[in-house]
């Protein structure tokens, strides 16, 4: 029964792989979202001029590995996702995945990752891991091979285009019963990393787990995250992405502007929707439309940031 | 007409002792492995299991999410358990040991060795 059914919902995927349609690009004016129809940027290149070249495009939740009916082709939506933003006007400058890059953080399942991750035609690749990243016994297999940027510690900062890039890790020190844990070692090196950067200076922070609270029962936030908005709050722009519930959750606070990205290989429920964050089976032909990627130009550079979510189909 | 009544009464008196007996279903822990947890739609089940001092008890994840089984004390740790995968752990020890899945920390349970 469900043979039939997949082979065809990939193909009529393939179909839709045209760049644009269901997305919408959300331009920050004056903090706030303003949704203006994707097609502009993909159709018309004085339009998507105006909207500045994108920064960077961010994937998430790709879970290599995972096999079940809500998509038995996780590979095969990376790909498309990949073949997406290789068919960009303006190339993004980098890629940052915001976790979950395997299912079950098997050798086999990272190697697949990497290797489909080659095929990007933007080569420069920031990583945070997932819990789904971090469950190995030894939790070496994540580390071994993007622990380089963060010298295995998870949270790391970079400079690109006069946009601060910091990386924090929220997966690994669960508390049970609880949300995601950022950590006091890990707050207080936010904390001297920040220090003495002027307030003007763009701020893009991304982890795996949402950083405000979406919904507790289900661990969908972190527990300590206002201990860093304390330290966020004083600059002027600051956009805040993480990944993990496979789905667009967003809003803003004051310059602090919060977003959650879809995933490209199967969507999860609403909140509190069902028992639990599990895997949510749609129709083949519906499941395109429910993954995608968030991609961020500077507008007004260097003061904002505009995102950008496309879907698969 | 008296011994009617006695009838239906003991009828009667028959069906609450027969519905009770249909309420009663046995859980997991009183069939004869007694050393299973499972974890199913992001639930340990049962919780606490009470088990005997040299007891390996095994997790079964049931679920189409992975699921981990770590002990709060760092005493035992599972990978990531995949659709019907298992993990297994003896207990040597009598105590009390709380454990925890790291991928969904809701998830909580607890094992009684005696």
């Amino acid at each position: 029964m469900s043979d039939d059914k997949y082979p065809l919902s990939r193909r009529n995927a393939l179909k839709c792989m045209a760049y644009g349609g269901a997305g919408t690009l959300f331009a920050l004016s004056g903090g706030v979202f303003t949704p203006i129809d994707l097609a502009i940027a993909a159709s018309d290149r004085q339009g998507a001029a105006k909207f500045g070249k994108p920064l960077f495009v961010q994937i998430s939740d790709t879970h290599i590995g995972f096999n079940k009916e809500a998509n038995p082709d996780v590979a095969g939506t990376l790909s498309q996702t990949i073949n997406i933003v290789n068919g960009m006007v303006d190339q993004p400058a980098l890629i940052i995945h915001t976790g979950d890059i395997t299912h079950l953080s098997k050798p086999a399942e990272f190697d697949l990752a990497q290797q489909l991750f080659t095929h990007l035609r933007t080569t420069e690749m920031h990583t945070v891991p997932g819990e789904h990243d971090t469950t190995d016994a030894t939790v070496t297999e994540y580390f071994s091979r993007f622990g380089k940027a963060s010298d295995n510690k998870g949270y790391y900062s970079f400079d690109h285009a006069g946009v601060h890039f910091i990386g924090l890790i929220n997966v690994l020190q669960f508390k049970p019963g609880g949300l995601g844990t950022l950590g006091e070692e890990q707050l207080a090196w936010v904390a001297a990393d920040l220090k003495g950067r002027s307030s003007s200076t763009p701020i893009v922070v991304f982890a795996h787990m949402p950083l405000w609270t979406i919904y507790e029962p289900w661990g969908w936030g972190t527990g300590d995250a206002d201990q860093l908005m304390n330290q966020l709050r004083r600059f002027g722009s600051v956009t805040v992405l993480n990944g993990h519930i496979h789905q667009i959750v967003q809003k803003v606070e004051g310059n602090i502007t919060f977003h959650t990205a879809r995933s490209t290989s199967y969507p999860q429920p609403l909140a509190g929707v069902g028992s639990g964050p599990g895997p949510l089976k749609v129709p083949g032909d519906q499941l395109g439309a429910m993954l995608g990627i968030t991609s961020v130009n500077v507008v007004k550079h260097p003061s904002a940031l505009a995102l950008n979510d496309t879907a698969l189909a | 007409m008296n011994s009617r009544r006695t009838q239906m009464l003991l009828t009667a008196v028959g069906l609450v002792i027969l519905g009770a007996m249909e309420v009663y279903v046995p859980s997991i822990a009183d069939t004869a492995d007694s050393t299973k947890i499972v974890a199913k739609d992001f639930m340990f089940n049962p919780t606490p299991l009470t088990v005997k001092a040299g007891s390996t008890v095994t997790w079964t994840n049931l679920d189409d999410e992975p699921h981990t089984v770590v002990s709060d004390t760092g005493l035992f740790k599972s990978g990531g358990m995949d659709t019907n995968e298992s993990y297994s752990f003896k207990f040597e020890r009598p105590g009390t040991y709380h454990f925890t899945c790291s991928i969904h920390p809701r998830m909580v349970g607890t094992v009684v060795v005696q």
